[in-house]
Formats: C-alpha cells, sequence, structure tokens
C-alpha cells in the first residue's frame, strides 16, 4: 500500500513517515505541498493521502482526485463516514487523509491511528518546543533586568534577583514580566 | 444572562463581513450569541470542520453546501443553507501580459467584446500547445461557475480550450505574479490586492456576468438546523442586522478596519474599503471606478436563499461535471436552500419577505419590479445575464440543451 504524506513542515512529515515505517509500511512518499504537487501525485499514484488540515493546497487537491485520469478511481475522504469517531479525532489531531474509493476499511483504519497518533505527537512536540523558546527568551530577560538593577542600585546578583522575585509575588505577576518592565522604564527613563 | 455560543468557520474574504460584523458589532450579542469565528486557509477544510463538528455553521461558497449534499467526491451528508451573506463581489484579473492583448481601454471590459478577444488569444495558445490557464477557489465554487458561464457564452470550451484549475483565494496574487495562471476569478480583496502588487489587471467584474449573482451562504449540517432552531432563528436575526449596518455608508470605514484584521482578512485596509464601497482599481495606481452592484447585500432580500438560486447552481454542476439530471438530485438541491427557516426568523421584524421560495432567475432585465411579498415591501432590480438568457427552474434539461 503506497503512501503519500503531502506536508510542508519536514519536521512533521519525518515523525509521520517514522511511525509509518515502525509499523511495517514502507512504501511512503512525501510531497511538498507548495509546488507541482499535483505532479508528483500523479506520478506517485498513492492508495491514500495524509495531509495537513491547514494545508493551503487541500482544495488543489480535491480538484485533482475529481478530474484525475491517473487514479482509476474517484477518491474519498476516509473511505468510510460510517467511522465517525475515528473521523472526527483525525479533524482534531489536524490530519486530512484521501483514500482510494475501494481499498478496505480494516487495512486503512490502522493507518489513520497512527497518523493522528503521529500528528498529536507533531503538536506536542511543537508546544514543548514553544514553551523551551518562551523559558529561553524569559531568562534573557531577567538577565538583563539583574544587570540593570545591580548596575543602578549597586547590588549583588542574588540581591537583584531577590528584588525581581519579591516584587513580582506582591504584584502576583511572573518574574519575566517584572524583569521586562525594568527593561522598558530603563530604557525610556536612561540616567535619570 | 449567560450567551449561546455559536461557532462559524470562514475564509478571509470580504463577504465574511456579515458575522464579522454580528460579532464585533454587538448584533449577536443582542439576540442573546456569542460569535465564535474560525478561519480557514481552504474551502475543504471549512466545509471538513462543518462537518466533524468543529464549527455550529459556516461562511461557505453556494455551490460547495450544494455539492456536499449531493455527495458529490465524498459521502453526502444533508445541509442547510437559511441565510444567503451575499450576491456577487467577485472579479476576473488578467495577468499584465494578457491583459495587455485583450484590453484596450481603461474601463471594464464588455463582457461579448472582451469574451471575443480572448477567444482570438485561447485560440492561438491552444495551437501553440500552450493553453491559457485560469484559477478559481474551488471546484464547486460560484467563481468556477461564473467564469465558466462567461468563457462558454462567448464560444470558448473550458477544459478543452483553455484550463481551469484550483488556487487559494490568498495566493491567487502569487499564482498571477509566478505566471502559474494567466487570470483568476476570486474574490476580494485578492483581486484588489493583486493589482496593488502590480501583477494584474481586473478585466471583469462576476456581477457583469449575472447581476444577481448567489456568493456566499451561511450554511450548517441539516441536523444543527433542527436541534438548535432556536439558535439558527437568532444567528439569522443578527446577520440580517448585520446586514443592514454593513451597506450603511457611514459605517464603511468603521467595518473596513474591523475586517482588515490580523485575525479576520489580514490585509490591506485600502483594497477591504474599495471593496465595501463598490469601488474598483483596475489596474495599478489608477483612480477607483464606481462599479453598480459590485457587492449586493441585504437590499431586494438579497440574504433571501431564493429555491431557484440552488437550482441554477445544480444545472451548473450538471453541465461542468458532465452528469444526468436526476429530479431526486434536483429536488436535494433545491432543498439545501431553506426559505422557510428565513422567513421564520425574520417574520414580525419588517425585513420583507418574498411569497414566492423560486423565481425566473435572470429575467428583469432593466426596471426594477415589484414582487409579492407577505410582510414588508419588496422592490426586485436588474437580475439580468449578460447573455440575456433566463432560467426556469421547473425546466432544468431544456435550459441546459438551450445552453452552448
Amino acid at each position: 500500500m503506497r503512501i503519500a504524506i503531502i506536508d510542508t513542515s519536514t519536521t512533521r512529515a519525518a515523525i509521520i513517515s517514522d511511525g509509518l515505517r515502525e509499523a511495517g509500511l514502507h512504501d511512503l512518499v512525501l510531497i511538498d505541498g507548495t509546488r507541482g504537487m499535483v505532479a508528483a501525485l500523479e506520478k506517485a499514484a498513492p492508495d491514500v493521502v495524509l495531509i495537513n488540515l491547514e494545508n493551503p493546497s487541500r482544495d488543489v487537491l480535491e480538484e485533482f482526485f475529481a478530474v484525475s485520469r491517473a487514479l482509476a478511481r474517484p477518491i474519498a475522504m476516509f473511505v468510510d463516514q460510517s467511522d465517525a469517531e475515528t473521523t472526527a479525532a483525525a479533524v482534531d489531531a489536524g490530519v486530512s487523509a484521501y483514500i482510494v474509493d475501494g481499498l478496505a476499511k480494516q487495512r486503512i483504519k490502522p493507518v489513520i491511528d497512527l497518523a493522528i497518533r503521529r500528528f498529536q505527537a507533531f503538536a506536542r512536540l511543537q508546544d514543548e518546543l514553544h514553551e523551551a523558546r518562551s523559558a529561553l527568551a524569559d531568562r534573557t530577560t531577567i538577565d538583563r533586568a539583574k544587570v540593570i538593577l545591580m548596575k543602578r542600585r549597586g547590588i549583588d546578583e542574588p540581591t537583584a534577583y531577590g528584588l525581581l522575585r519579591a516584587q513580582a509575588m506582591r504584584s502576583n505577576r511572573r518574574i519575566a514580566e517584572i524583569a521586562d518592565a525594568i527593561i522598558t522604564s530603563d530604557a525610556l527613563m536612561g540616567d535619570l | 444572562m449567560a450567551l449561546d455560543r455559536i461557532r462559524i468557520g470562514f475564509l478571509p474574504l470580504v463577504d465574511a463581513a456579515l458575522p464579522i460584523l454580528a460579532r464585533e458589532q454587538g448584533f449577536a450579542e443582542a439576540e442573546g450569541l456569542e460569535i465564535e469565528l474560525v478561519r480557514d486557509m481552504t474551502w475543504a477544510t471549512v466545509r471538513d470542520r462543518l462537518l466533524y463538528g468543529h464549527t455550529d455553521a459556516a461562511h461557505m461558497v453556494a455551490p460547495l453546501a450544494i455539492a456536499t449534499a449531493l455527495g458529490r467526491g465524498r459521502p453526502a451528508v444533508p445541509m442547510a443553507v437559511p441565510f444567503v451573506l451575499g450576491l456577487n463581489g467577485n472579479a476576473i484579473t488578467l495577468s499584465l501580459p494578457l491583459a495587455a492583448l485583450v484590453m484596450d481601454c481603461d474601463a471594464l471590459g464588455d463582457p461579448a467584446v472582451l469574451g471575443a478577444r480572448l477567444k482570438a488569444v485561447a485560440t492561438e495558445r491552444l495551437a501553440a500547445g500552450r493553453r491559457l490557464r485560469f484559477g478559481v477557489v474551488h471546484r464547486y465554487s460560484s467563481h468556477n461557475y461564473m467564469l465558466r458561464y462567461w468563457l462558454a457564452a462567448t464560444g470558448i470550451r473550458p477544459d478543452t480550450d483553455v484550463e481551469i484549475v484550483t488556487t487559494s483565494p490568498t495566493f491567487a496574487a502569487d499564482a498571477l505574479a509566478a505566471g502559474e495562471v494567466d487570470g483568476i476569478c476570486v474574490g476580494e480583496p485578492w483581486n484588489g490586492v493583486a493589482v496593488d502588487r502590480g501583477v494584474g489587471r481586473i478585466a471583469l467584474v462576476t456581477a457583469q456576468v449575472w447581476r444577481r449573482g448567489v456568493e456566499k451562504v451561511l450554511a450548517m449540517r441539516a441536523a444543527t438546523l433542527d436541534e438548535r432552531r432556536d439558535v439558527v432563528h437568532r444567528l439569522i436575526r443578527a446577520l440580517h442586522a448585520a446586514a443592514a449596518h454593513f451597506v450603511d455608508p457611514g459605517t464603511r470605514e468603521a467595518s473596513a478596519a474591523i475586517l482588515a484584521r490580523p485575525a479576520y482578512l489580514d490585509a490591506p485596509i485600502d483594497a477591504v474599503t474599495r471593496a465595501i464601497s463598490d469601488r474598483v482599481r483596475l489596474v495599478k495606481d489608477a483612480t477607483p471606478i464606481h462599479v453598480p452592484d459590485f457587492m449586493f447585500q441585504y437590499r431586494e432580500a438579497a440574504n433571501f436563499p431564493w429555491r431557484s438560486q440552488a437550482a441554477w447552481l445544480y444545472s451548473q454542476m450538471l453541465r461542468w461535471d458532465g452528469t444526468p439530471f436526476s429530479a431526486g438530485e434536483a429536488a436535494t438541491a433545491q432543498g439545501v436552500f431553506r426559505p422557510d427557516v428565513y422567513r421564520a426568523a425574520l417574520a414580525g421584524s419588517g425585513a420583507p419577505l418574498p411569497n414566492a421560495s423560486s423565481k425566473l432567475e435572470g429575467a428583469i432585465a432593466a426596471n426594477s419590479i415589484g414582487a409579492g411579498s407577505t410582510q414588508g415591501r419588496l422592490i426586485l432590480g436588474n437580475d439580468a445575464f449578460f447573455d440575456r438568457r433566463a432560467f426556469d427552474p421547473d425546466d432544468i434539461t431544456g435550459y441546459l440543451s438551450s445552453l452552448p
């Protein structure tokens, strides 16, 4: 069974294809969803197409399936809509699947389930990346605020951090927010 | 009082204005509703979110709602359209090299004259082995049908003499710039954006092809309509009030500022302002010209879902998909449009409510005529097709056989 994965994110495409290979599905085609998608699909003639719900080429894909002469039969999304649970889960996860009409449902279901789990894994990865990035940004902000406090008030680093933390607790705000305010006011007030 | 929440999917287009304004200007709140808007980039995604419960209703190209109910390309799901979000508002923009060949004045083209010139170019290109290529926003879009109706009436055979492909509205200008297509038929502000970027020239507006062409609709699953009838009625009243507000010239700047926001259209405010004031800039840096009825909301009960409009869309679906007429399908297609729900929601509001649910489309050529209404006074204006054909919803096969 040949599976085409259309994704503009190479990371996500890699996560999905790794999972499919682990499950013993090796006939995979990765297609970048921006340019020349139709020609690449025509050449690959896949049985199943997995695409990100947000992909701007989805309407192009539907058009292609409707008029394609390369694929002998029309393609139906999710083969069998009676499995509403799987379909809803796929849409929730952000995966959109197009499957050649006539493929047995029991063969398709594991692929879709796997794709859903992999899409969710990617979403978690994105969240973690986002958190890591903002944690890094927070730390830079706090360091800069500490330097300002140390210089302006002639205190050492632990004291400067203690001041930030105390102010944050008093005003029920994050330390990074207090730090950000200090940087902003320093930029505005200068040496006053 | 707690507000009832309703989620509405939309694409970044000027004609998503009514749900956006209903939310932003308090018309929804006045009906005890909180509208949550879900933005997408493709019609396929808008449809799927609707079908699988991410949204309760959607801003949708009218033919897609009908195609979904008929199970074209996917399993059928019963659909309901109780409100039309607007008529027309699209344009056909040509690449500058193609425009240079077929346009010789600084006005909009005459559909027949422009079509004849385009036919000459299309014939040349066909012989040279590189057909002219046009982009539309979805296979089941009014854009596709308007473009094809015009081309076919001027003697150009879509799919044979020219190619028609799909491009997402937000990327239509890119496709023109990259030379992937020679022309696009898309909604605003994306024609205006292509013009301002200097990659295209507006040649025609779809109001010139069909003066009262049905465009976007409020679509929902028929099951949602049945389960949440009261909420739907309130939503229709909120949208109707938003339409009255939207067409008031005094609100244009405020509306444009809201629509242009990153969360909605994320588009230049100037292009949005032009579209909602019926002004069209044909070519980069030119003074916008006024095009009467460019976009059409509210007046003449424009939001009323005429079953004959659904029937016309069905006729075009048969024409271009090459499938045979079926009385059952025709009934299903017309049944998607729900004038009964529109009437029930607006009864007692003073909004004009037509007596009939279907009419002869394209029969009013010049002067406005009065029409029967159970409530309010209803005047219908020019609704002609550019080739002066009229469409009788009771004779779809006769109409189809009369077309080129």
